[in-house]
């Protein structure tokens, strides 16, 4: 059987460090790396561009991080599989952000040195995407179809972007995100549907993660500039798309709408703004630790 | 199968084995053929679950975005693993939460080599390299297994395998090329999984009671000691080109046999981490325990909503 022979003479293959058979179709380098490059588009502020790119790519990089989490966690093999692939969706995305915020912002920053070398006040992703959700999966579901709901409707509006990175990552991420989507509402169903236990359990993760919804409709200035030039959409712009799939899945669900003040901004900054919840700094110290303890390295 | 008429059921089973062919799961088998086979395939499948549990513990500090997205892939690759196993299994005549519980309980094994600790982020390349490098000298073999199901499922598993074993070589090509302390991190790394990796083909074959009986039916095709001296045999010049002792003094080639000499591991702590003695044996079935148990309300849930509503959402 000749699979079997070649599986064999693969691994006793040593060859160079630059043969370009070790890196065949690993399909995790940068794929967008010319693209990444392309020009700011005129009559716009390149601090504002690079700012909201890190405003995405850091959203999807935590989210990302956070069902990374669930790895060897998940209640089935089945979503092992999901969240995973939800996960690597989400790196994706933000892997292609924050290298074109690093090109856009001119300073020799690459997709890694702002992953792992800022400091917290340099994030700016909204506080929902840095939540832990403990491994109760009724919250991941929960944060998940809040999350996905509002980044699909921002994304569809990005396809017009007048930044070509910004409307290609959009042109892939909508497919994606609406599978992300797809399956947290399909859970939302089992679970508020499901048992009495389970309805329980949804409810309580949709009161845990209500807080944390208005922020993402609050426009920062920039998304506001950007807005006006065709690069960003105004977040302001998507709620009511997000109430309609919202409130479509909820009484599908047998659910209900949480009433519940959204967390407010601390002299008028948030997550956009670079001020965070208590729990970004542990997930940081965790995600940095290895890049920080070795300065000058390649991995 | 195309036994004859007047032949019985036994015969053509015999006759399938001789003649090489695949026993498929309508065909009639022996009960301790049926038997080996739910053990070997069960052991198997929680394997690659439990397996997903030391690479995991690097998920959240990969150092770079690359290769934490090179990693995620990989543990899902092992989840899908899991899956075609169960599945495989499953055409036996049991089932995958029956084989959970098994395992949960301890009744039922998985590979000794994930009792072992991941301490460095250059254990990723070096299970890459060495644990996946050791799993797939095992496992091709297998793809010519006598039952068709299984072996089926071993060709896709070590296609994925040996991208691993690649992906985990070039991490360490990388290190090896980088700083002093990432030098320093795959030397140790190695020192730690050489003497577990060479376990994994399990005990020599004069005290490997099962081995005789598996190759008769067509099940295993080399044994223990064969298998060990062939990935010794491969992983030798990998080690050099990397630059790395691998930390046996009495490693040497010897032009008489055409093999390298090398030295058994420690037995004994085989043995023992197989007993349940090995530095992770009780976190690993722990955490599985727990993410199984956890999970529960949510099974029950998804099986309520299909009741209710006759089919998926």
């Amino acid at each position: 059987m000749t699979d079997s022979a070649n599986a064999y003479l693969s691994l006793a293959e040593t060859t160079g460090h630059d043969d370009p058979r070790w890196a065949f179709g690993s399909g995790f380098e940068q794929q967008d790396a010319a693209e990444v490059a392309s020009p700011v588009p005129d009559g716009v502020a390149a601090a504002d561009l690079a700012a909201y790119c890190l405003m995405l790519g850091d959203d999807a990089l935590l989210a990302g991080h956070r069902l990374t989490e669930w790895v060897s966690n998940a209640p089935e093999l089945e979503e092992e599989v999901a969240l995973a692939n939800i996960a690597l969706d989400l790196l994706g995305q933000a892997r292609v952000l924050l290298a074109r915020a690093g090109h856009v912002e001119g300073a020799g920053r690459d997709e890694d040195t702002l992953a792992y070398l800022r400091t917290e006040a340099e994030f700016r992703h909204v506080a929902l995407a840095e939540q832990p959700d403990d491994l109760d999966f009724g919250r991941c579901v929960a944060r998940l179809l809040v999350f996905s709901t509002w980044r699909l409707a921002l994304l569809h509006r990005l396809l017009g972007s007048a930044d070509p990175v910004l409307a290609a990552v959009a042109g892939k991420g909508v497919k994606e995100v609406a599978y992300h989507r797809d399956h947290a509402a399909r859970w939302t169903l089992r679970l508020g549907d499901g048992t009495p236990e389970s309805h329980r359990r949804m409810q309580a993760a949709l009161e845990w993660v209500w807080p944390f919804v208005d922020e993402l409709f609050r426009p920062s200035d920039e998304e506001r500039r950007l807005a006006a030039a065709g690069v960003a959409v105004d977040p302001a712009q998507v709620r009511a798309e997000f109430d309609a799939v919202l409130h479509e899945v909820l009484v599908r669900a047998t659910l209900t709408r949480p009433d519940r003040p959204g967390i407010g901004p601390v002299a008028g900054r948030g997550g956009r703004q670079g001020l965070h919840t208590e729990k970004l700094g542990p997930l940081l110290a965790e995600m940095q630790s290895v890049a920080r303890q070795h300065p000058g390295a390649t991995w | 199968m195309t036994a004859s008429v007047d032949s019985g059921p036994e015969a053509g089973f015999a006759a399938t084995i001789a003649a090489d062919q695949r026993i498929e799961p309508r065909d009639w088998m022996p009960d301790a053929y049926r038997g080996t086979l739910v053990r070997q395939i069960a052991q198997h499948a929680h394997s690659e679950i439990i397996g997903m549990q030391p690479e995991g513990n690097w998920l959240l500090r990969a150092p770079s975005l690359r290769r934490k997205a090179i990693l995620l892939a990989k543990v899902q690759d092992e989840a899908g693993h899991g899956m075609y196993l169960y599945a495989a299994a499953e055409t036996l005549g049991v089932d995958r939460a029956e084989l959970t519980e098994k395992l949960i309980a301890a009744k039922q094994r998985y590979s000794s080599i994930f009792n072992y600790p991941t301490l460095s982020f250059a254990d990723v390349g070096v299970i890459g390299w060495l644990v996946d490098g050791a799993a797939i000298c095992n496992q091709v073999p297998l793809c010519r297994c006598s039952y068709g199901p299984y072996a089926r499922a071993m060709i896709r598993i070590c296609k994925e395998e040996s991208f691993h074993q690649r992906q985990g070589y070039e991490l360490l090509l990388t290190m090896v090329r980088g700083t002093d302390a990432q030098r320093e991190m795959v030397q140790e790394s190695t020192n730690r999984w050489w003497w577990p990796s060479l376990m994994m083909f399990g005990p020599p074959d004069a005290d490997s009671p099962n081995t005789r009986q598996s190759m008769a039916w067509g099940i295993k095709r080399h044994t223990n000691d064969e298998l060990r001296q062939r990935f010794v045999d491969m992983t030798v010049p990998q080690a050099d080109a990397l630059g790395v002792t691998l930390p046996d003094p009495d490693l040497r080639w010897n032009a008489e046999r055409g093999a390298y000499d090398y030295t058994e591991p420690d037995w004994a702590e085989f043995r023992a981490v197989l007993a349940g003695a090995g530095p992770c044996n009780a976190q690993r079935l722990a955490h599985r325990r727990r993410a199984h148990e956890n999970g529960a309300w949510v099974r029950e849930a998804a099986t309520a909503y299909a009741e209710k509503h006759g089919s998926r959402p």
